[in-house]
């Protein structure tokens, strides 16, 4: 039977074919699907700040873009899944409600998903599909049988990267 | 100004949690009352919740991360910044617009602008007699900002204020009501989400700081 795997806020999960990995409800957070199409195996990390630097709580290296990214890597690649060959998919980082006095808070949906793009970058990872900003909330999945990241929304419908 | 640790909700004494369940009984209290007379219905409140939890639990509160939500958001200025939240699940929403515009129960199916004006009104009103409360008790101005509305699933609306709290912790301190109406078509979730630091500022002004 394939699983159905949760990752909840500020967590990451790994798996392989035929397995699923979910998060629900990405407003301003980025999900971050890595996947190694030969093996099939992948993760999924579900960031919600940009930088770990930036912050005093850094004891869960899943929350921040500049340091889950390398943990996730460390993990499929002990499943099998060979450094050269991973691609990156992501979604989310939007902004949930507009305000008159936007502040950088508000933003917080860009920032963290250009984080993540100038992370992959340094990681030499590339990234395939992205689905990020506007306003609404997204559930993503990765389907580690073909490497599709399943985006839905409530009202904007579903999309497959 | 008290420097607490980081993830100081972990550290609260007992008397530091009743002095905040006080204030958010009477806080809600108020905001119940308020919310009574806009929809002119009897409104039952439960005792405030205040609950400390890992940050990616909170959505669990109000049903999971993609529980369908309304939510109102207001950030509150003053010597104290917070965030005030007010969600309520989607079919509660469309009852309290019914109720509010004197239509039919069921009418509302979609949010039109004046519907839309009209939930973040009330979440104006019921944010305003709740931070009445916590301003006298604290002898703070509190202001709250205007309103922003959304309606989505509830981790990403709460995303909004977890991010905040989560530079500094990994716990969230959430004082937690809930209203219904009577016949139970109104349900909704009151949540005071106090800044990093500014916890510690409310509980000096209260004199429980140990």
């Amino acid at each position: 039977m394939p699983e159905l795997i949760k990752v909840g806020m500020a967590d990451l999960k790994s798996g392989k074919n035929p397995d699923s990995i979910i998060s629900y409800g990405l407003g301003s957070c980025v999900g971050i699907a890595l996947y190694d199409a030969q093996t099939k195996v992948g993760g999924l990390a579900h960031i919600m700040l940009p930088d770990s630097t930036q912050a005093r709580a850094t004891d869960n290296h899943a929350k921040f873009a500049d340091t889950a990214l390398p943990v996730l890597m460390d993990e499929i690649v002990r499943l099998g899944a060979v450094k050269s060959r991973v691609t990156a998919k992501i979604a989310g980082g939007s902004q949930m409600f507009s305000f008159v006095q936007a502040t950088d808070i508000m933003r917080i949906g860009d920032r963290n998903a250009e984080a993540v793009r100038v992370v992959l970058k340094a990681m030499s990872i590339k990234l395939l599909a992205e689905d990020t900003g506007g306003n609404y909330g997204r559930t993503v999945e990765l389907q580690l049988d073909t490497g599709i990241f399943l985006i839905k929304t409530v009202d904007k419908g579903e999309k497959k990267l | 100004m008290i420097d607490l640790e980081k993830d100081e909700v972990l550290s609260l004494s007992p008397m530091q949690l009743d002095a905040l369940r006080e204030i958010g009984n009477i806080g809600a209290g108020n905001a119940a009352t308020a919310l009574s007379q806009i929809i002119n219905r009897k409104i039952d409140m439960s005792v405030p919740r205040l609950n400390i939890l890992p940050l990616s639990e909170v959505p669990e509160v109000v049903g999971g991360a993609d529980t369908m939500v309304a939510g109102v958001y207001l950030r509150v200025f003053g010597p104290a910044p917070s965030s005030i939240l007010f969600l309520l699940p989607r079919d509660s929403a469309f009852a309290l617009v019914d109720m509010a515009m004197g239509r039919e129960r069921g009418t509302t199916q979609v949010l039109n602008a004046m519907d839309e004006s009209a939930l973040m009104e009330i979440g104006n009103i019921l944010s305003g007699s709740f931070l009445n409360a916590l301003s006298y008790f604290t002898k703070m101005t509190l202001l709250p900002s205007l309103p922003a509305l959304a309606m989505d699933m509830a981790g990403a609306i709460l995303s909004v204020i977890l991010i905040q709290l989560g530079q500094v912790g990994d716990y969230a301190l959430v004082i937690e009501t809930e209203f219904a109406t009577e016949d139970n078509g109104v349900r909704g979730h009151f949540f005071l989400i106090p800044d990093p630091g500014s916890l510690g500022i409310i509980l000096g002004t209260l004199g429980v700081i140990e």
